[in-house]
């Protein structure tokens, strides 16, 4: 399995467009790279991010089968 | 207990639902403490028609029990029970529940206002408001 998986939620899925993607893991280093590579743009302080359902940083590494999610700070409760 | 769930909630029945699962704990308990969010009317100045909440399966009920394990290991108190709902809600629709039962009132206090407080900030969910304006996302306080 040579790919990661990418999911949205809430606006950043509305901005994109999208709820998941599957993307191609060669290139891929850290979370930020899969940012990079699906928004096309620079990561920005609004927007979280969770590999494998942990909140990570952007810097946090990415592997082939990895699951990363791009959203923006959660309100429960 | 955890559970993420798209029907209503009746948090009533369901903390009395909890105790009958627990018959051994009749007679360990003197506290209760219970908190039950609901949906208000109004928000950041507007007046809020309805509200659809999106959450992140999975992620989220994980990360309510690794909350929930956290209060468990803090202090002592019996199995708490939490309910989250996601979809759609109308104004007064409780949206939360959170209940902890415990020898004495101190800690079962305490263990229910860390569950609460932090599931605000840790479990991933978004609110999606309509109001007479529009639709918007609630940004976090």
């Amino acid at each position: 399995m040579n790919t990661i998986s990418v999911r949205f939620f809430a606006g950043v899925r509305e901005r994109l467009g999208k709820e998941q993607e599957l993307i191609d893991a060669r290139g891929i280093a850290c979370a930020a790279d899969v940012w990079r590579r699906v928004s096309g743009d620079a990561p920005a302080a609004q927007v979280l991010v969770a590999v494998n359902q942990e909140y990570a940083l952007m810097d946090h590494p990415v592997h082939p089968g990895d699951e990363v999610a791009f959203f923006p700070p959660v309100t429960g409760g | 207990m955890v559970r993420v769930q798209s029907q209503p909630l009746d948090p009533w029945a369901e903390i009395a639902a909890h105790e009958r699962r627990h018959q051994q704990w009749v007679g360990t308990f003197g506290a209760t403490a219970v908190f039950i969010g609901s949906l208000r009317d109004f928000n950041q100045g507007q007046v809020v028609a309805e509200m659809s909440l999106e959450h992140y399966p999975g992620m989220t009920e994980k990360h309510l029990e690794k909350v929930i394990r956290e209060a468990s290991d803090r202090w002592e108190i019996l199995e708490p029970l939490v309910i989250h709902r996601y979809g759609r809600l109308v104004p007064a629709d409780p949206i939360v529940l959170v209940a902890v039962w415990s020898a004495h009132r101190d800690v079962a206090f305490r263990a229910c206002r860390y569950i609460i407080d932090e599931l605000k900030t840790r479990a991933p969910f978004w609110k999606h408001e309509q109001t007479a304006t529009g639709r918007r996302w609630v940004i976090p306080e």
